[in-house]
C-alpha cells in the first residue's frame, strides 16, 4: 500500500444515499426539461435558459397550462409505481413481483369502468377507481389474514384471484356496453397520462413522497426480511407489522396510480430491477431511487408516447411495454454478469 | 473483552419450564425444561421429528403461541419486545437462504439490526464489529462476495459471523455443522468453545453424536417432543439412552488417546458379527 496515498475511507451508506438522490434528481430534472420541450409545438426550454430567448404567449400557455401539468403527473405516477414495485418485491421476496400482483389494481380498474358506464365525468372516474381499490385492499387483507397473521402466500393467491375476478367482470361489462362506451373503457384501461389539475397534482406528489418516506422507515427491515420471515424476526424485526404496513402502503401507491392513469405496465417491474443492478439490493438506496427513477422513466416514456407517432398519441402503457419488455429480456440474458457497485458501499478493500 | 464488572449472581441465561408447543392440536413439544448458564454449551440431541428445531424456534420467539414459561436473562419471553429478544439471543438457522444478492459483509452487518434505532445507518463501529466477526469465522475473504453465489458451507460461516455480530449473550444454533467439512466443523466448534469461555451461553442442535460428546457440557436428549434425559454429557450419552432414543444399536466407548466419548452407530452387519462372536464365546470353555 502506498503511504503517500492512504486508501480513501469507504463512502458511508449515508453519503451514497445522498449521491443517489442528488444524481437521480438531476436525471429527473433533465427528463422533465426534455419532455416539456417537445410535443405538437416545440417549447425549447434550453433556448430560454441558456440563450436568453423569449417565448411567445402561445408557447408560455402550452408550457404552463398543458405540458408541465402532464409531465409532472407522469413523474408522480412513475414514482408511485416504482416505489410500489420495490415494496411488493421486498414483501414477497421476489424480484419479479410488480405493483399489480396483489389485486388492488383489479379493484381500481373495475371501479373506474363502472363509473365510466354510469356516465361519470371529470374526477368521478378516478375517485370511483380509488374507492374500488380501497375496497379490494380491505377485502384482500381480511381474506389473507388467518389467526392474526398475514400469510404472504395466501396474499399472493388472493391478489391473483381478485385480478382475475375483476377482469372477468370488466369483460362482462364490455360485452354489454355500447360501442362508444366500449372504446372509452378500452382507452381508460390501456394506461395513459392525463394532464391533471393542480389539486390532483398536489395530491399525487404529496402521496408519492409521503409513501416513499413511510416505506423508507422500514428500509432496514426490508433488508433483514431477505433472510426470510423467521430470520428477520430473529434479527428483531416485527414482521407482522412490517407485512401489513407494506401491503397497505404499496397498495395505496398502486391505487392512486391506477385510478389516475389506468394500467401502465412494466414501470414497477423494470425500474426496481435496473436500480437493483446498478445500486445493489440495499432498500435504503432502492426506495428513494425507485421513486426518482420511476418518475424519470415514465416522463420519458410519455414523451415518446406523445412524439413517436405524432400527431397520433400512443397510449403510454403501450410504450412502457414496448420499451420495457425487450429491455427486461436483455437484462435477464445478461444475468450473472457482475452487478455494478457494492451495495451500501462499506466494502473496504481487503488489503 | 474488558473484565465483567462485579454484579450480583448472574441469572441463568435461559430458564425453560414446562414448555409445550402444539401444531394443529398435536403436541410437538410437551413439558420441556431447559436451563442454560453463562459459559456453557448445551447440545440438543434426538432423532428426526423429536422437536429440536421447534425448541430453537420457540426459544428465539418466532412461535406465536406456546404454553409454559421461557425466561431469557431473567425476563419472560412474552414481555420482551422483538428487538430486545434479538439483542439477547442470536440464531444460526439450519439452512439460510437469501433472495437478493447482498454481499457477505452486508449480511453480517444485518446482525447489528437489533442495536440500531429507527432510521439510523450503521456506524463505522458497527461495520468494524461485522468485519471482526467475519475474520473470526475465517470468512473475511468472502466480504465482498454476493451471498447467493457462496457455497452452502461458506454461507453457513457468513451467517455464523452475523450471529457473532449480534453480540448476544445467548447463541442458538440449528445443526450448524451440517454443511461444513471436517476442518470447518472443528473450527466452528473451537470458536463456540472460545465464546463459551468468554461467557456466552450456547444451545446447539446436533446430529453428530461425537461432536456433541467432544464439545458439549450438557446434553438434552429429546424423544417425541419430551425430554428423555438431560444432564452432563457423559451421564446422558450412554448406550442405554442412545439405543432407546435413536431406536438403533449404538456403541459408546472411551477413546484411549483423548479420553473422549466415542459414539458409533452399529450397522446391521456389525450387529450380526457381534452376535456371532458372542455365540462363539459362549461355546468355548473359559480359559
Amino acid at each position: 500500500m502506498n503511504a503517500a496515498h492512504p486508501p480513501a475511507s469507504p463512502p458511508a451508506p449515508a453519503r451514497r444515499l445522498l449521491l443517489v438522490v442528488v444524481g437521480l434528481s438531476a436525471v429527473l430534472a433533465l427528463a422533465i426539461g426534455l419532455s416539456v420541450s417537445f410535443g405538437a409545438a416545440a417549447v425549447p426550454l434550453w433556448q430560454r435558459l441558456l440563450l436568453g430567448g423569449v417565448w411567445s404567449e402561445a408557447q408560455q400557455a402550452i408550457l404552463f397550462a398543458l405540458r408541465l401539468p402532464r409531465v409532472l403527473t407522469a413523474a408522480a405516477l412513475g414514482g408511485l409505481l416504482g416505489v410500489a414495485g420495490v415494496a411488493f418485491q421486498a414483501l414477497l421476496r421476489n424480484p419479479l413481483a410488480d405493483p399489480y400482483v396483489l389485486g388492488v389494481s383489479g379493484g381500481a380498474s373495475l371501479g373506474g369502468v363502472v363509473a365510466l358506464l354510469a356516465g361519470a365525468a371529470g374526477l368521478g372516474v378516478p375517485v370511483a377507481a380509488f374507492a374500488g381499490a380501497l375496497a379490494s385492499l380491505v377485502a384482500i387483507e381480511r381474506i389473507a389474514t388467518t389467526g392474526g397473521r398475514l400469510t404472504v402466500f395466501t396474499l399472493l393467491l388472493t391478489g391473483a384471484i381478485f385480478n382475475a375476478f375483476s377482469a372477468a367482470l370488466i369483460y362482462f361489462l364490455q360485452s354489454v356496453a355500447s360501442r362508444e362506451e366500449l372504446s372509452a373503457i378500452v382507452f381508460y384501461l390501456m394506461g395513459r397520462v392525463p394532464s391533471a389539475g393542480f389539486p390532483t397534482l398536489v395530491a399525487l406528489w404529496g402521496a408519492g413522497v409521503a409513501i416513499t418516506i413511510a416505506l423508507y422507515a422500514s428500509a432496514r427491515d426490508f433488508n433483514a426480511l431477505t433472510a426470510g420471515e423467521e430470520g428477520a424476526q430473529q434479527l428483531g424485526v416485527d414482521v407482522e407489522r412490517l407485512k401489513r404496513r407494506t401491503f397497505v402502503l404499496g397498495s395505496l401507491a398502486t391505487a392512486l396510480a391506477v385510478a389516475t392513469a389506468g394500467l401502465i405496465g412494466f414501470v414497477g417491474l423494470v425500474v426496481p430491477h435496473i436500480l437493483r443492478r446498478l445500486l445493489g439490493p440495499d432498500h435504503r438506496l432502492l426506495l428513494p431511487a425507485a421513486f426518482l427513477g420511476g418518475a424519470s422513466f415514465l416522463v420519458l416514456a410519455d414523451l415518446a408516447a406523445r412524439t413517436l407517432a405524432a400527431p397520433t398519441e400512443l397510449p403510454v402503457g403501450v410504450v412502457t411495454a414496448l420499451l420495457g419488455g425487450p429491455f427486461f429480456l436483455l437484462l435477464l440474458r445478461r444475468r450473472g454478469a457482475t452487478t455494478m457497485g457494492g451495495g451500501a458501499g462499506y466494502d473496504a478493500p481487503d488489503a | 473483552m474488558p473484565p465483567m464488572p462485579e454484579r450480583p449472581p448472574t441469572p441463568a441465561l435461559l430458564e425453560v419450564r414446562d414448555l409445550t408447543v402444539a401444531y394443529a392440536a398435536r403436541d410437538v413439544l410437551s413439558g420441556v425444561d431447559l436451563d442454560l448458564q453463562p459459559g456453557s454449551i448445551v447440545g440438543l440431541l434426538g432423532p428426526n421429528g423429536a422437536g429440536k428445531s421447534t425448541l430453537v424456534r420457540a426459544l428465539s420467539g418466532v412461535l406465536g403461541r406456546f404454553a409454559g414459561e421461557v425466561r431469557i436473562v431473567g425476563d419472560d419471553l412474552r414481555s420482551l419486545a422483538r428487538k430486545e429478544v434479538a439483542r439477547r439471543i442470536a440464531v444460526v438457522p439450519q439452512e439460510p437462504r437469501f433472495e437478493f444478492p447482498f454481499t457477505a459483509l452486508e449480511v453480517v452487518v444485518m446482525g447489528r439490526h437489533p442495536h440500531l434505532s429507527g432510521l439510523a445507518f450503521e456506524s463505522a463501529a458497527d461495520i468494524a464489529i461485522a468485519r471482526r466477526a467475519l475474520e473470526r469465522c475465517g470468512a473475511l475473504h468472502l466480504a465482498r462476495r454476493p451471498i447467493d453465489q457462496l457455497s452452502s458451507g461458506e454461507r453457513q460461516r457468513v451467517v455464523f459471523a452475523r450471529a457473532l455480530a449480534q453480540q448476544a449473550p445467548i447463541l442458538l444454533l440449528d445443526e450448524p455443522a451440517s454443511f461444513l467439512d471436517l476442518r470447518f466443523q472443528v473450527e466452528l466448534f473451537d470458536r463456540l468453545r472460545e465464546l463459551a469461555e468468554e461467557g456466552t451461553g450456547i444451545v446447539a442442535v446436533l446430529h453428530d453424536l461425537n461432536l456433541a460428546a467432544e464439545y458439549c457440557d450438557r446434553i438434552v436428549l429429546l424423544q417425541a417432543g419430551k425430554v428423555f434425559a438431560a444432564g452432563p454429557t457423559a451421564e446422558v450419552l450412554t448406550y442405554k439412552n442412545l439405543t432407546t432414543v435413536y431406536e438403533t444399536e449404538i456403541y459408546v466407548d472411551l477413546n484411549d488417546l483423548t479420553g473422549a466419548l466415542v459414539v458409533t452407530p452399529l450397522s446391521s452387519r456389525a450387529r450380526r458379527r457381534l452376535q456371532e462372536s458372542a455365540a462363539d464365546a459362549k461355546r468355548l470353555p473359559p480359559p
